[in-house]
């Protein structure tokens, strides 16, 4: 058995996943991937569309479960977990953002990003909109907190979701193209929030992009082809800093 | 954001004040559900409450009187032997030792009060007059418990003491007789006996007003030829629509034969059955349709919201989280509307009370709408809206986050 004193974040052994099993259309769309994340990583998942990246993160954020392997979670096998406890894991240790952020329009940006806390803990309180607040000055947003999520533009938005998906203090944020609907200035900006928290807070994060300069930002490539993962290598000339500078405020929530 | 409320309830309060138009129309829709049902109900209560008080004002829920008698044939089992057996004419009676039929009775767990009265054909004379009357002989004490005689008193005072008569408004203007005249009462069997008129009644009914005279029970038993006996004892129970019940447990208890109000009026009171039936039939349906308005609401809310349901459940929302949060939807739209509809009834109400009026402005009958209806539909609103829930709640609960948020 082996008992790492700090095991990987995440580890991916053999897995395979099939949509439509036990029909005729059974297809399979990922041959028996391996991939280790270690903590602290700051990686990038890109490949061409259809290549499997969404179903990959969706199986790795525990909204899915394999066909076949073993998806591992800071050393928790989650196959063997039912729907409740893999809720209350993911919850914990799994911060998501999407392409589109999601916000519920009924809140306002701070409750947004309350919103998992509040979820977890069952009511408010417990110094979690403090938190919250802590968090929306990270990327940048405390003049919004109180904007209803539908007030503020898409660049914001996305933010509220960047803060929202920190909100439990994740081990690990999966990022499903979280620029991907964003002009370019808005986009720089999202991500430098993702590389600050990543470099103070030391949070693992996997990046699923098509934009080849995203991805030269990061520490790690992972390619990702029909299924199967194709090249996955460390990226030689990380390009550090777009130039905006949100280091010293992500220095303070950690 | 409320900080003691659950997580649940702030996200329920924020949906719904998110699609407020759709809230407010349901809310509204339940209200009027509600308020029909409430209006209705309370309509309903006071008309049977009516009709049965002007029934039972001069007429006693249950009436115990002795068996009929019944002819025999002599030959009895007689084969082959044609024998007419004509009906026996029923004579004035007593009830056979009384005085244990009515301490029976009184042991009764759902009789109130039992008083003895022994009634029957006379004449009053006054003058030339002569009218036909119903000689009624009352122990006052307990009879004026079962019959409200006392309320309905317009003139002198109700005594009927040796030489007393309480007579009805029209019996006095046929015979031009007022509190303090005297007059004659006879019987077929040629007993007679002067009275003094001391108090004039009138029960509501022409028929009633002009036969039904009052005196003591021992005159009555005099005039009547009934010495010691009485020919009815008469019966109050502490709900008129088990009377029939308890009649039949009269009857069955004592051997003497028990009509009950209920027998006695068949007709109206199958009208009555009907009426409330109708009143539960379209309660029913209003409820239904006030469900069906709630689920269809929230079913069209889950859709909508499925993306978001998709991160909520991402984010670690359980799925009892999310099933409970459309199901407390549905039971505060059905809250509201029932307080809504509560008041709305209070409307139907005032409206009713200035239509609803007799030729000479007088309220047609009394309608109360009593705090007990109301927290009984509101609960049962609440119950129907979150049964009504339930659907789209498990619809929410079941959405698979991975698809709900790629789809």
């Amino acid at each position: 058995m082996e008992a790492p004193i700090r095991p990987d974040t995440l580890r991916l052994d053999g897995v395979r996943k099939s949509y439509g099993v036990g029909t005729p259309v059974e297809t399979e769309v990922l041959h028996g991937i391996d991939l280790r994340v270690a903590p602290g990583e700051f990686a990038a998942l890109v490949g061409p569309s259809g290549g499997g990246k969404s179903t990959l993160l969706n199986l790795i954020g525990l909204l899915d479960q394999p066909t076949h392997g073993k998806v591992r979670i800071r050393g928790v096998e989650t196959d063997k977990l039912g729907d409740a406890e893999r809720t209350v894991l993911r919850g914990r240790t799994i911060g998501f953002v999407f392409q589109y952020h999601y916000l519920l329009p009924a809140f306002t940006a701070l409750e947004n990003v309350m919103m998992p806390m509040l979820a977890s803990r069952g009511r408010p309180g417990g110094g979690m909109e403090e938190r919250a607040a802590a968090l929306l000055d990270e990327v940048g947003l405390t003049p919004w907190k109180d904007h209803k999520a539908n007030d503020i533009s898409g660049g914001q938005q996305q933010r509220v979701a960047v803060a929202r998906a920190l909100a439990m203090n994740p081990a690990l944020v999966l990022a499903d193209e979280p620029t991907g609907n964003l002009d370019t200035n808005s986009a720089d900006g999202v991500f430098d929030v993702l590389r600050a928290v990543n470099e103070a807070s030391g949070t693992t994060f996997l990046i699923v992009t098509h934009d080849p300069r995203l991805a030269q930002r990061c520490d790690r490539i992972i390619e990702l082809v029909d299924g199967r993962i194709v090249s996955d290598r460390p990226n030689a000339n990380v390009v550090r800093r777009s130039g905006a500078v949100f280091s010293e405020s992500a220095r303070r929530i950690s | 954001m409320n900080r003691l409320l659950p997580f649940e309830w702030i996200a329920a309060v924020r949906f719904m004040r998110e699609g407020l138009v759709q809230t407010l129309l349901i809310v509204v829709g339940v209200g009027l559900g509600v308020a029909v049902i409430v209006f209705m109900s309370a309509a309903l209560a006071g008309l049977q409450t009516n009709i049965i008080r002007r029934t039972l004002n001069y007429m006693a829920p249950i009436v115990v009187i002795p068996p009929q008698q019944v002819a025999r044939s002599l030959r009895e089992g007689g084969k082959g032997a044609a024998v007419l057996v004509q009906p026996r004419s029923q004579q004035l009676r007593s009830i056979d030792q009384w005085q244990k039929v009515r301490a029976l009775i009184e042991r009764l767990p759902d009789v109130t009060d039992v008083t003895p009265v022994v009634s029957g054909p006379g004449f009053a004379l006054r003058g030339d007059a002569n009218k036909a009357v119903n000689v009624i002989g009352i122990e006052p004490e307990t009879y004026l418990r079962v019959i409200a005689l006392g309320d309905k008193i317009v003139d002198g005072k109700l005594s009927v003491a040796s030489s007393d008569i309480v007579i009805g408004t029209e019996l006095a203007q046929d015979l031009g007789a007022g509190v303090g005249d005297k007059l004659r009462l006879t019987t077929a069997g040629g007993a007679s006996q002067t009275l003094n008129v001391t108090g004039i009644f009138d029960f509501g009914n022409k028929r009633v007003n002009e036969t039904n005279v009052y005196i003591s029970l021992h005159v009555a038993q005099s005039l009547l030829d009934i010495v010691g006996g009485v020919s009815s004892i008469e019966i109050r129970v502490r709900d008129p629509f088990e009377a029939e019940t308890i009649a039949q447990i009269i009857q069955d208890e004592t051997g003497q034969e028990a009509d009950s109000w209920i027998k006695t009026n068949a007709q109206f009171f199958t009208a009555m059955l009907a009426q409330t039936l109708t009143n539960r039939l379209i309660r029913f349906f209003v409820g239904l349709t006030a469900a069906l308005g709630i689920a269809s609401v929230l079913v069209v809310s889950v859709v909508q919201k499925s993306k978001e349901i998709g991160i909520l459940r991402a984010m670690g929302t359980s799925r009892g989280q999310v099933l409970r949060l459309f199901l407390l939807q549905g039971a505060i739209m059905a809250l509201a509307g029932s307080v809504l509809g509560s008041g709305l009834s209070f409307v139907f109400l005032s409206l009713f009370r200035s239509i609803a009026k007799n030729p000479d402005g007088t309220i047609m009958f009394a309608i109360e709408i009593d705090p007990p209806l109301l927290a009984v539909t509101a609960v049962g609103a609440t119950l129907v809206g979150l049964l009504a829930a339930a659907l789209p709640a498990r619809l929410a609960a079941r959405l698979d986050p991975a698809v709900a948020i790629r789809g």
